[in-house]
């Protein structure tokens, strides 16, 4: 079974979401979803300033085998991307839950985060 | 879900098993990267005996395949080859796609999968006419060791001449037939034997340099090599002209009547879509079904990937007539450019 970190919540569709201390959200994909996808070689990140709504599509992901869309777990305004994807989208084979990161929100309710699984729920949608 | 011979080899070797047209299946042993690149530069083997094998037996099987393949198999009857080419229907649209060996008078048809039941349905129903056995094969499989040290793998496993053999040639070897075939663009073989010597192959093979590769990376490296795949590139509503197929319908012999032949001379080649290879320029991953224009028409991707070896989004697609080198593709809300080229992407065969 794929690792899970205690302080991140998730998406039944496989996003992480981890607040930070700073009250912003980082945003990723989890370790069952990069395995899932295989060999990840493209990334389309939203744009630093776009309003996103929860579960709604955020970025792309594509594996040699797939394209998927990556939703993000909150609403609220994307203050950052992880840049680094765009020349290096295998990084979130490798490390899904640090290196990895797909962009930060700065979320417009930080209470949207009790709506999201937590790593036992999520576990159990990944097993089924 | 149906399991080859060797599904326990698989697993010991970490595979992540999928469903493929009923079989279950190597997809991966890992990355599929990793193992695109081992097949370009070293050497690979794979597990293909999902892949259909018949049997044609009697004194007309040589008349018979004259009559139900696009290619001429009299070009290897009195030879230990192997021909690749087309089953036509009435209409010269593509039944499926394969390779007939023939090898000490015995002739196999290799074909794929998903078209098993088909297939055969199609053979049967010829073979009548014709005083012919057609068996399918369910004892035997089949391994492609592919790649530039498949010889040095080939060489360690079999004795005699099997690792000297010229492409598309092939050897029976104590009950094992080795052909020097493929679906990577690379010098490779296939061995096609019953299955009781499979695991003494496979681990050969395996204790020589090869390692295991999967599904994900046979497709990458036969895009690359601009091979088609049935159902994605060629199905029965095109001609062979429109996948670039033409040359497997061969028309040598004017006497030779063979299924789709008229229908096939009555097509002007001109007035058909024909297939390309396309290059993405810009960053993005090519998709079956993306629309593709160009100034004097429009097009579909048949096929695409990522290709491991130009690093790029590579595909094969269908569009109108043209001189164009270029034209546009559209993925989701965006139209990027793309270049037309020869489908192959690798000129290394």
């Amino acid at each position: 079974m794929s690792e899970i970190p205690g302080d991140l919540k998730f998406l039944s569709s496989h996003e992480w979401a981890r607040l930070e201390d700073d009250g912003t959200v980082t945003v990723g994909i989890s370790d069952h979803a990069q395995d899932l996808l295989g060999d990840i070689v493209f990334i389309e990140l939203p744009e630093v300033g776009k309003e996103v709504e929860a579960e709604g599509d955020a970025a792309i992901v594509e594996s040699v085998k797939a394209a998927s869309d990556v939703y993000t777990p909150i609403s609220g305004e994307i203050i950052e991307v992880n840049s680094a994807l765009e020349e290096q989208p295998e990084t979130v084979n490798g490390s899904p839950y640090d290196d990895g990161w797909f962009f930060k929100v700065k979320p417009i309710n930080v209470d949207e985060m009790s709506n999201l699984l937590s790593p036992e729920e999520y576990s159990e949608v990944c097993e089924d | 879900m149906k399991k080859t011979f060797l599904y326990e080899d698989h697993l010991s070797h970490d595979a992540k098993m999928v469903d493929f047209s009923g079989w279950s299946m190597p997809i991966n042993y890992g990355s599929q990267i990793d193992e695109h690149h081992q097949v370009r530069n070293d050497v690979g083997i794979f597990d293909v005996s999902h892949m259909s094998i018949f049997k044609i037996s009697g004194q007309n099987a040589e008349s018979y395949l004259r009559y139900i393949f696009s290619n001429d198999v009299k070009k290897i009857s009195d030879k230990n080859k192997a021909l690749y080419g087309l089953l036509l229907n009435e209409n010269g649209g593509i039944i499926d796609d394969l390779i007939v060996y023939h090898s000490e008078g015995d002739f196999l048809i290799v074909s794929n999968c998903a078209t098993k039941e088909k297939n055969e349905a199609w053979y049967q129903v010829h073979a009548s006419k014709f005083d012919v056995s057609v068996e399918y094969i369910d004892n035997h499989g089949i391994l492609a060791v592919q790649g530039p040290n498949s010889i040095k793998v080939i060489e360690k496993i079999f004795r005699g001449d099997a690792s000297s053999l010229n492409t598309n040639e092939c050897v029976k070897t104590d009950g094992v037939m080795v052909a020097k075939t493929g679906y990577t663009g690379e010098e490779g073989f296939e061995v096609i034997c019953e299955n009781k010597y499979l695991r003494k192959i496979w681990n050969s093979a395996i204790e020589s340099g090869a390692k295991p590769i999967g599904l994900a990376a046979r497709d990458t490296l036969r895009l690359e090599a601009g091979f088609c795949l049935y159902g994605s590139d060629m199905d029965e509503s095109v001609n062979p002209h429109v996948c670039g197929l033409s040359w497997t319908v061969d028309l040598n012999d004017e006497d030779r009547e063979f299924i789709g032949k008229q229908a096939f001379l009555n097509i002007n080649e001109k007035d058909e879509q024909k297939m390309i290879g396309i290059l993405l320029k810009d960053k993005g991953i090519l998709r079956p079904g993306y629309e593709i224009t160009h100034i004097e028409g429009k097009g579909i991707v048949l096929s695409g990937t990522f290709s491991p070896t130009l690093k790029k989004s590579i595909g094969l697609a269908r569009i109108d007539q043209t001189n164009e080198q270029s034209g546009k593709v559209k993925i989701r809300d965006k139209e990027l450019e793309i270049e037309f080229v020869s489908p192959r992407f690798l000129k290394k065969i």
